[in-house]
């Protein structure tokens, strides 16, 4: 059962960069519980639509509210990316940004900073809050590796670890911050077809299990068409179509974005 | 069995010519300085062939040497195994409580007999380099951890130096009361620093944070109301003991022991935060600061978390170089020292603690103990600095991270 308001409600919003306008007027809304997917060709703007919602980019204009669970709606825009987060939403990269020198446990650890409070004084003396807080800091990022399956890499270097399991640690990392929205771009860039497969399921997984709503940019048809509740098609900053996987495939200003344009004789 | 060795020998041969040409090289630049000496009163000219050989062999060898210590750095596998068996011995070291404790036991009784039974000029040196093993490790936070470039470091020195002179010269502060003081006016001169600087990175905030150091050596040098310029402040009270009249050798035997404890605390307090929410906090911004602030970390607190606490060593290095030397003014806060802070960061490896201290001695004391070569002592102390660099460009020590051991999910327990 859908609750009335949208997790993730963007009305109108507009990004421009001097004369570009990279989004135009975009209308976009998750629901709790649901895996929505933003798809179009290179250059539509899927990335810079991220980057608004996660307070990198300010936008020109438009609203973003989010409807966290049982707490009052916020509206996101000029926020800084750190309290978006804050606020439930977390993020993955296209490019993989890990913190490549620290270890895959501290990876996740640090994602658990906005949830936690130990000050200085906590980290020079401390004291048994401190030392309580941390243990549990440990045991819950521990606990979300292991459920991605990086269990036995906890101490090795985030950069040491192979191309997928950096892709699932992102992941686990973005998880850490309790999102009720997880955004994920591209996730399965660069992967094989059986490191894709295990994604498909970690994806579903999450969001049955884990009880949140994902957003994510994928050019994988394959994935995107097996795990979307719903999609959304971006073209050259415009929203083209949205609907159901099966609809969406169908949809001829979909094949004409992908394809090009076609001519009668 | 010829076929096998022909590749080796091939390579012999030709670097055993190409240094050849390097000596023949060096013979001929130094020729006109090393081998003619004229001599104009008597209006003569000697020719010293024999320094000719000199130069040529040792050149040959240096440059021999040279090439097959590169080779062996350039063999990427021999490189892989000397970090994997480096990594070993350190676990081992940390772990091994028999090789552990007695080592820290000797470390130990050293430090404290150092005083007696070496001289007060020693002890003096000693000082000066465990005051550098402060600075070195209060800018690995900010370098090191939080990866801000500062070049300007040697101002908050200055800044702590000054506080503990000026209110020792005016309303007769003593030492150990202004030493807190000078940490915490420090720490704000670190925010006030981090501040303007928070938009920057890289280069761009090296950039500002030298002229900052600039600023307050020329406002010291300057505003004479306040500093006395470059003639500085003079007769500063040495730490008190307890109102008890101690001789100079005393003081020294004294201060010793004051730095010996400060230091102590630094590395315990330094190797807190760095395992600590906070610390990953900084790390996470020097590895990546876009994905840090989409984690949740609010950059602009970590960033001033870190100059103010990086600051806060620098204060009281500085309240302590005041009360050791009795005297300052602004020309022993010049560029030089932010820089030769740095090197010791970088040299001994950024974030790791035992690698700054070892920088600190290495940088502080070679000088110190170099002075038998006198006038090749700076060439000595450079060259060394290269050849580190080259070899280990990551620094002497790098930086370790902390482990953790799982025995069952959810039952962690920490080791070092």
């Amino acid at each position: 059962m859908k609750p009335t308001k949208p997790a993730l409600d963007v009305r109108a919003l507009k990004m421009d960069f001097g004369g570009l306008r990279a989004l135009d007027n975009i209308d976009l809304q998750i629901y709790h519980g649901e895996i929505v997917a933003l798809i179009g060709p290179n250059g539509a703007g899927k990335t810079t639509f991220f980057n608004c919602i996660t307070g990198m980019y300010e936008p020109t204009g438009g609203d973003m509210i989010i409807n966290p669970v049982e707490r009052e709606p916020v509206r996101i825009n000029r926020l800084k990316p750190n309290v978006v987060t804050e606020h439930g939403l977390a993020r993955t990269f296209q490019n993989i940004r890990l913190f490549h020198k620290m270890t895959v446990l501290e990876n996740v650890m640090v994602a658990r900073h906005c949830r936690t409070k130990a000050g200085i004084a906590g980290a020079i003396f401390r004291d048994p809050k401190t030392r309580k807080e941390e243990k549990e800091m440990v045991d819950f990022s521990y606990g979300l590796l292991d459920k991605v399956g990086l269990g036995q890499f906890v101490n090795e270097l985030a950069s040491e670890l192979p191309y997928g399991a950096q892709r699932r640690l992102e992941i686990a990392r973005a998880m850490a911050t309790e999102p009720f929205l997880l955004l994920l771009d591209e996730p399965a860039a660069g992967m094989n077809p059986k490191e894709t497969n295990e994604l498909d399921r970690l994806i579903m997984r999450l969001r049955n299990e884990e009880n949140i709503s994902i957003l994510l940019i994928e050019h994988d048809m394959k994935l995107v068409m097996s795990i979307s509740d719903r999609i959304y098609v971006l073209d050259y900053g415009k929203m083209i179509a949205q609907g159901t996987p099966s609809e969406i495939s169908e949809d001829p200003k979909v094949i004409k974005a992908y394809l090009g344009e076609t001519f009668d004789a | 069995m010829a076929a096998k060795w022909r590749p080796l020998i091939d390579k012999i041969t030709g670097e055993f010519t190409k240094s050849l040409l390097v000596s023949a090289w060096f013979m001929f630049l130094t020729f006109p300085l090393m081998v003619i000496k004229v001599r104009p009163l008597e209006r003569t000219i000697e020719w010293r062939w024999m320094n000719l050989v000199y130069i040529g062999v040792g050149a040959f060898f240096l440059s021999f040497i040279w090439r097959y210590l590169m080779s062996r750095k350039d063999g990427g596998g021999s490189e892989e195994e000397g970090e994997s068996w480096q990594k070993k011995a350190g676990l081992r070291i940390r772990t091994d409580k028999k090789i552990y404790l007695p080592g820290l036991a000797a470390v130990v009784a050293f430090i404290v007999i150092f005083p007696f039974i070496f001289s007060g000029y020693q002890t003096q040196i000693m000082i000066s380099a465990l005051m550098y093993v402060m600075l070195g490790l209060g800018l690995n936070i900010v370098v090191g951890l939080a990866g801000l470039l500062d070049l300007g470091y040697v101002a908050f020195y200055a800044v702590g130096a000054y506080c503990y002179a000026l209110l020792n010269h005016h309303f007769g502060v003593p030492f150990w009361i202004a030493l807190p003081l000078c940490g915490a006016l420090a720490a704000l001169f670190g925010i006030l620093l981090g501040f303007p600087v928070l938009r920057l990175r890289g280069d761009y905030l090296a950039i500002v944070t030298l002229g900052f150091g600039e600023i307050i050596r020329l406002i010291l040098e300057n505003w004479n109301e306040f500093s006395f310029g470059p003639s500085g402040i003079a007769g500063i009270s040495r730490p008190d003991f307890f109102g008890m009249e101690l001789s100079l050798r005393e003081h020294t035997i004294y201060l010793y022991f004051i730095i010996v404890m400060l230091v102590l605390f630094t590395i315990l307090v330094v190797s807190r935060l760095r395992n600590s929410r906070i610390g990953r906090a900084w790390i996470a911004l020097r590895e990546d600061e876009v994905a840090c602030q989409a984690m949740g970390i609010d950059k602009t607190k970590t960033k001033l978390t870190a100059f103010a606490l990086g600051a806060t060593w620098a204060g009281l290095v500085g309240c302590i170089f005041a009360a050791k030397t009795t005297f300052i003014n602004p020309a022993s806060f010049t560029f030089m020292e932010s820089a030769i802070i740095l090197s010791i960061v970088v040299l001994g490896g950024m974030g790791s603690i035992v690698g700054v201290m070892i920088g600190a001695f290495i940088l502080i004391l070679l000088p110190e103990y170099l002075r038998a070569f006198s006038e090749y002592r700076m060439l000595a102390f450079g060259a060394a600095m290269v050849l580190i660099m080259v070899f280990r460009p990551q620094g002497i020590i790098s930086g370790i991270r902390q482990r953790y051991e799982f025995h069952r999910a959810g039952q962690p327990e920490g080791t070092r």
